[in-house]
């Protein structure tokens, strides 16, 4: 740009010299003053840009540090193992390990299915219609909708209409409509990215589309939709509005899956609300942390397995 | 239409939307042996090939008219369902496109998909069909290693090996060779004359000197029009239509 400014001026000179009428002849020339060389402008881009960058992952490193350093000198093999007394004062966060792991798992496991499901029906069954944008339209709306109110509806919905009350069940059914949209649009870009190269080969050989479906397009999408299914299972891992009104706060560990169980992010929450312990909120806050760490990295050495085995 | 004729047309008329992209095609192709056609850029080669196993019927947009016979018997009809159509009329596509999966089942996708099961049989089926393109030697010990990892002309024999697989009769091949160097083409087109003994082949090419070389019969094709029709020789040298004189002249445009 600043090159442009600078140029028209010279061009508009030259033309004057030619004999046609002078454009512009008051052109302002102390526009040149303002000159940056373009290898200067350049330098400087990169240098805000790599700063830019820099800071945000310094404000993510800070936080991890903080709470490792804050938590982790009292994550102890008891602390993992125990169950917590005197309302967690003492003892530790095994049944909220477990409550974590059964709401979290049970949600993607069901919402797994029913969005990849519908991003095969939204993109290999059927055309674009009004349907499927009014389909897509109410998957980025229920994206958008606060957490909780979704621990609301749940609590009205799953624990009172149904009468399943506050319960494991009611928690992962709400986490399931949360994390769904993500699911199905994730899984649609991943099935759309598939070259439509396999699909006519497939076609080509005789295959019907399911086996199409299933043996080609979900194969090659398998990683893009594996990174929607992490993103969602992050995302259950940490929700402690919408669970608080649908999972419960019992501090025990339940039987089945209608008991009520408190997750890791909400024995956090409780901890550090009331103020019962700080030491033992920021350890569940590490666990926590690690955890997501850790299913994040795992998903990802997977993923790059994967492709490398069929690349 | 005699016996001899695997594949015929009759009056084949084709639209993408509001265009009238074929016109009253009327062919007879002969049972193994190669038949080229030839034509310049959207004259509607491309997509009288993509007839032949009806995969135009992906798209929505078309529509068709006209009669589509596999010896003697209606491509449309119910006593041809089109997995099976597509299974005896396969199709070899411009760029080499092997699935992103080992070479072996690259090759065994096709039986699997129509139920062949058995881990001897289907090892069987897949060293016979990499035999048949010249791949086994080459490729023996390697057939689980990813197939991208093949050069462009072995990933395209991969491709013919995948076909032959599934034992079709008649083999489409929509400009198999354009993305490939002149060296490997030879090969491919070596390879063709030897697979045109026990099967049917029409190939689509904008390659003059390639139809001339490996083909018995050529058809020229002209805005949707199938312009001429007959044995290769006579195309090229004494072409009965001037339209089809101009082209293989080069004068055309």
């Amino acid at each position: 740009m600043t090159r442009q400014a600078i140029s028209n001026p010279l061009h508009a000179d030259e033309g004057a010299d030619n004999g046609a009428p002078p454009p512009q002849i008051n052109a302002p020339r102390h526009r040149r003053q303002l000159r940056i060389p373009p290898d200067v402008a350049q330098r400087i881009v990169v240098g805000g840009l790599w700063a830019i960058a820099m800071s945000a992952v310094a404000v993510l490193l800070f936080i991890i540090v903080f709470i490792m350093v804050k938590g982790l000198p009292h994550v102890t093999p008891e602390f993992l193992l125990q169950a917590p007394a005197k309302g967690g004062r003492l003892g530790g966060v095994s049944p909220m390990i477990f409550g974590t792991i059964a709401v979290a798992g049970l949600a993607v496991l069901i919402a797994g299915p029913i969005g990849v499901i519908t991003a095969i029906y939204l993109t290999e069954y059927t055309r674009e219609s009004k349907l499927t944008a009014f389909i897509r339209f109410g998957a980025d709306c229920l994206a958008g909708i606060p957490s909780i109110i979704f621990g609301l509806f749940g609590f009205v919905f799953f624990a009172d209409t149904l009468g399943l009350g506050i319960s494991i069940i009611s928690g992962a059914l709400t986490l399931a409509l949360m994390v769904l949209p993500t699911i199905i649009r994730t899984s649609e870009e991943a099935i759309r990215a598939v070259p439509a190269a396999f699909r006519d080969v497939s076609f080509g050989l005789g295959s019907t589309r399911w086996q199409m479906v299933t043996r080609v397009v979900l194969r090659s999408a398998l990683p893009g939709i594996g990174t929607g299914i992490v993103l969602s299972i992050g995302r259950s891992i940490s929700e402690t509005a919408a669970l608080m009104l649908t999972s419960g706060m019992v501090a025990r560990h339940p039987s089945s899956v209608f008991d009520s169980a408190r997750t890791l992010a909400l024995h956090f929450f409780t901890l550090s609300r009331e103020g019962i312990s700080m030491p033992k909120a920021y350890a569940t806050a590490a666990v926590l942390v690690l955890a997501i760490l850790m299913i994040n990295l795992l998903a990802y050495w997977f993923m790059r397995r994967f492709i490398a085995r069929v690349r | 239409m005699t016996a001899q004729h695997k594949i015929h047309s009759k009056d084949l008329n084709l639209w993408y939307g509001d265009f009238h992209a074929l016109k009253d095609v009327s062919i007879a192709v002969r049972d193994r042996m190669i038949t080229a056609i030839i034509g310049p850029s959207g004259c509607g080669k491309s997509t009288l090939l993509r007839c032949f196993n009806r995969m135009n019927d992906l798209n929505a947009a078309v529509r068709v008219q006209g009669g589509l016979f596999l010896d003697g018997q209606d491509c449309y009809g119910a006593r041809l369902p089109l997995t099976q159509l597509r299974k005896r009329v396969g199709m070899v596509f411009q760029r080499p496109n092997p699935f992103p999966l080992s070479i072996f089942d690259n090759v065994a996708y096709g039986p699997r998909v129509h139920g062949v099961t058995g881990k001897d049989r289907l090892a069987e089926i897949v060293e016979q069909s990499l035999a048949s393109t010249a791949l086994w030697d080459v490729l023996k010990d390697r057939l689980w290693e990813p197939a991208l990892d093949l050069s462009a002309e072995q990933q395209q024999r991969l491709c013919i090996s995948r076909l032959v697989a599934v034992e079709p009769e008649v083999l489409l091949m929509d400009e198999p060779c354009s993305a490939l160097d002149p060296i490997a083409t030879e090969h491919i087109e070596e390879l063709m004359r030897t697979l045109a003994e026990k099967y049917t082949i029409i190939i689509v090419t904008h390659n003059m000197q390639q139809a001339a070389r490996i083909s018995k019969e050529t058809g020229f094709m002209l805005l949707g029009e199938l312009v001429e029709f007959g044995q290769t020789e006579q195309v090229f040298t004494n072409p009965r239509d001037k339209r089809t004189e101009d082209y293989v002249t080069g004068r055309y445009g």
